[in-house]
């Protein structure tokens, strides 16, 4: 029972963090359709900066650890914010209007280009952070107990809470208004008077954010990372994406849970070695029998 | 002018162009990952072999003739091994490479070396496979998986005396070869394991396979695999409150396992098997005096890849630089290094093996255990 709980926990903390992620490569698609693979590097580029800044806040005599982590969080978030637009004025902009092959190819060569200008500028060493938030509570079950730390309660309650703030700006806000009439037809928005290059720039912003606060939160909780980092964790995220429903925001969410739960359950209760080849086979099963993903919408062919 | 005058002219200018080409330099590749996430041993490899050619370069070279390092960046993948083989074989036109690091690596790309008549030693993989498949060219100055799970097992079930051992590795090469050297050993002493598993690699998130091991109530962990998976791992279980002696092998030696592991206290406690103190050699202590005083120590595999290099030069310096013959050479001769006299025995492998136990403390350092 206990162990079952903990798993659950387990799952729930990895899986926030996919959907946190999933939510750039599922916005971006539900914009402009293309799959944004350079999106995992820009989690992997939050997670040096993520190291910069406690670096940079400890080296002006900083101690207190909400201070610090505020800080870090605003820092990381508008820096690889601006990775985000940089990355979409430079690679997809000058491409709106090419084949989707195209746009696909040059997000390749931008996750190349990232991870290897990370690699020579901060070398190619695996990068470790001392621990930050230590503790943990510990609930005792009957002969066992479940036990988290304070810094997965915190993941939890980050992710929750971002999660939370961007439903509210695309449900409530007028940049949320622009954001869904160009999802649902650009031509059309930017006919009505929505400058849909804006937009699109701050999605690509908004999803970049959402990595950063990811790899905020990753790199404070395991402490290691290199400058490859962004590849697994981005195929993950990935795979939440289209086990929600690409294109969708509740689906990213919905996904990202959905595979960081069967991952921990699979692994915990059955075997580490094959949790992999379990939540594809997942993915696959729910695909044959929802093609569009859990909460996605099935494409229909304008004419 | 007859054919065999012709002929004879063209052999005499082919004998003419090796003549000439061997008055270059002695190029040896040092083959490792250079980058990627366990380029730290990369660099231990490098700074060996580099402090070594320049020592036996300062007394002549071999043969009258300087050493020539490659570097040459395997990044642990066996795929990326292979192709830099094949380019440290045709461009560079090495005659000896002292490497891989990863037994995955070494494995595949020694099948090239051999081919290509290069002489091949390794510092540091310990697969047993890489000398199993009988060839000539391939040595390693380092011990075997099955020498150190014989050491990691009988410590196990005699001195901590344990019944509940799960044990774990990263699904590669030199970590399942481990990990299973070791299960074979424990379960002849009659402790059979209460879980095996296998975790990936490049993954950071170990949570549900330690919340695996807390359920089965494990006193003893141990773990075949590298210092980026044992870091995150060890510091995942201490965080769950899991207690169990966590052990491993020579794929830690490494001060970066602290600083992945978050903090010296995660890793206090940790036992890992690896060879005696390669700094403790008599033979060595010029060696290791001038590292330190170059501000580096001279940690991990530094001395077996200056090591490695001695053997290579020794080799090549008996037999004229032929790689050919100097692999017989090696099997037949036994060599002064800075880690003593090393023999080698019929597949390649040291006659003798010397793995200890060593302890990792609360300040991020290791220390041989006094059995």
């Amino acid at each position: 029972m206990d162990i079952v709980l903990q798993q659950l926990v387990n799952g729930l903390t990895l899986g926030s963090v996919y959907g946190l992620i999933a939510i750039g490569y599922t916005m971006v698609y539900g914009i402009i359709g293309m799959i944004n693979f350079a999106h995992g590097d820009v989690y992997m580029v939050s997670s040096y900066l993520t190291a910069i800044a406690i670096a940079l806040f400890s080296f002006f005599g900083l101690e207190s650890f909400p201070i610090i982590i505020f800080g870090t969080l605003i820092f990381t978030i508008i820096v690889t914010g601006a990775y985000g637009w940089v990355i979409e004025r430079v690679a997809y902009r000058p491409l709106r209007n090419s084949s989707r092959l195209s746009v696909l190819i040059s997000a390749i060569g931008m996750s190349l280009i990232l991870q290897n200008y990370v690699q020579i500028s901060q070398g190619a060493r695996q990068q470790g952070i001392p621990t930050m938030l230590t503790g943990a509570i510990r609930f005792d079950i009957g002969d066992g107990f479940v036990q988290i730390t304070y810094m997965k309660l915190f993941i939890l309650f980050a992710a929750f809470l971002g999660m939370g703030v961007l439903t509210y700006i695309i449900q409530k806000t007028k940049l949320g208004r622009m954001c869904r009439a160009t999802q649902q037809d650009r031509k059309m928005a930017s006919i009505l008077g929505i400058n849909t290059d804006r937009v699109i720039s701050s999605v690509f912003v908004i999803g970049a954010a959402m990595a950063a606060l990811a790899g905020v939160l990753v790199t404070l909780d395991y402490g290691a990372f290199d400058f490859y980092v962004g590849f697994i964790i981005g195929i993950k995220a990935f795979t939440a994406a289209v086990l929600g429903g690409i294109g969708s925001l509740p689906g990213a969410m919905l996904g990202g849970v959905i595979l960081g739960l069967s991952e921990a359950l699979f692994a915990g209760l059955i075997s580490s070695d094959y949790k992999d080849v379990f939540s594809f086979s997942l993915l696959v099963i729910i695909l044959i029998f929802r093609p569009s993903g859990l909460l996605g919408k099935p494409e229909v062919e304008k004419v | 002018m007859s054919n065999t005058v012709v002929r004879k002219t063209l052999i005499s200018l082919a004998i003419a162009g090796a003549a000439f080409s061997a008055q270059a330099d002695v190029v040896i590749g040092v083959a490792g990952p250079h980058t990627g996430a366990y380029a730290a041993f990369g660099e231990q490899l490098w700074r060996g072999a580099e402090k070594a050619a320049m020592d036996i370069n300062a007394k002549g070279g071999i043969n009258g003739e300087m050493i020539k390092l490659v570097k040459a960046d395997d990044a642990c993948e066996p795929k990326q091994a292979v192709s830099i083989a094949n380019r440290l074989v045709d461009s560079d036109e090495a005659v000896a490479v002292v490497g891989h690091f990863c037994s995955s690596s070494s494995i595949p790309a020694s099948t090239i070396y051999e081919e290509a008549g290069v002489l091949m030693v390794t510092p540091a993989s310990t697969n047993p496979t890489l000398t199993e498949r009988g060839l000539p060219n391939v040595f390693r100055v380092c011990g075997r998986d099955d020498q150190q799970g014989d050491v990691a097992a009988s410590y196990i079930v005699d001195d901590l005396g344990a019944k509940r051992v799960a044990i774990l590795h990263d699904k590669d090469t030199y970590g399942k070869g481990l990990a299973d050297a070791m299960k074979a050993t424990m379960n002849s002493y009659g402790v059979d394991e209460v879980l095996y598993e296998g975790l990936t690699r490049g993954e950071k998130d170990f949570n549900a396979v330690v919340t695996k091991i807390r359920s089965v109530d494990a006193d003893v962990v141990y773990f075949g695999g590298l210092h980026s998976e044992a870091g995150p791992l060890v510091r995942q279980m201490r965080e769950q409150g899991l207690t169990a002696t966590f052990i491993s092998g020579d794929g830690i030696v490494s001060d970066e396992f602290v600083s992945v592991a978050g903090s010296p206290e995660y890793v206090d406690g940790v036992l890992m098997t690896f060879g005696a103190d390669p700094t403790s050699y008599a033979a060595g202590k010029v060696v290791v005096d001038e590292f330190r005083e170059s501000g580096v120590e001279p940690e991990g595999y530094v001395m077996y890849s200056y090591t490695a290099m001695q053997v290579v030069a020794a080799a090549l310096d008996a037999t004229e630089l032929d790689p050919i013959a100097a692999s017989d050479w090696l099997h037949e001769n036994s060599i002064e290094t800075v880690m003593g006299t090393k023999k080698f025995d019929e597949k390649g492998d040291l006659t003798i093996s010397d793995y200890v136990m060593y302890e990792w403390d609360d300040k991020g350092k290791y220390t041989m255990l006094n059995n």
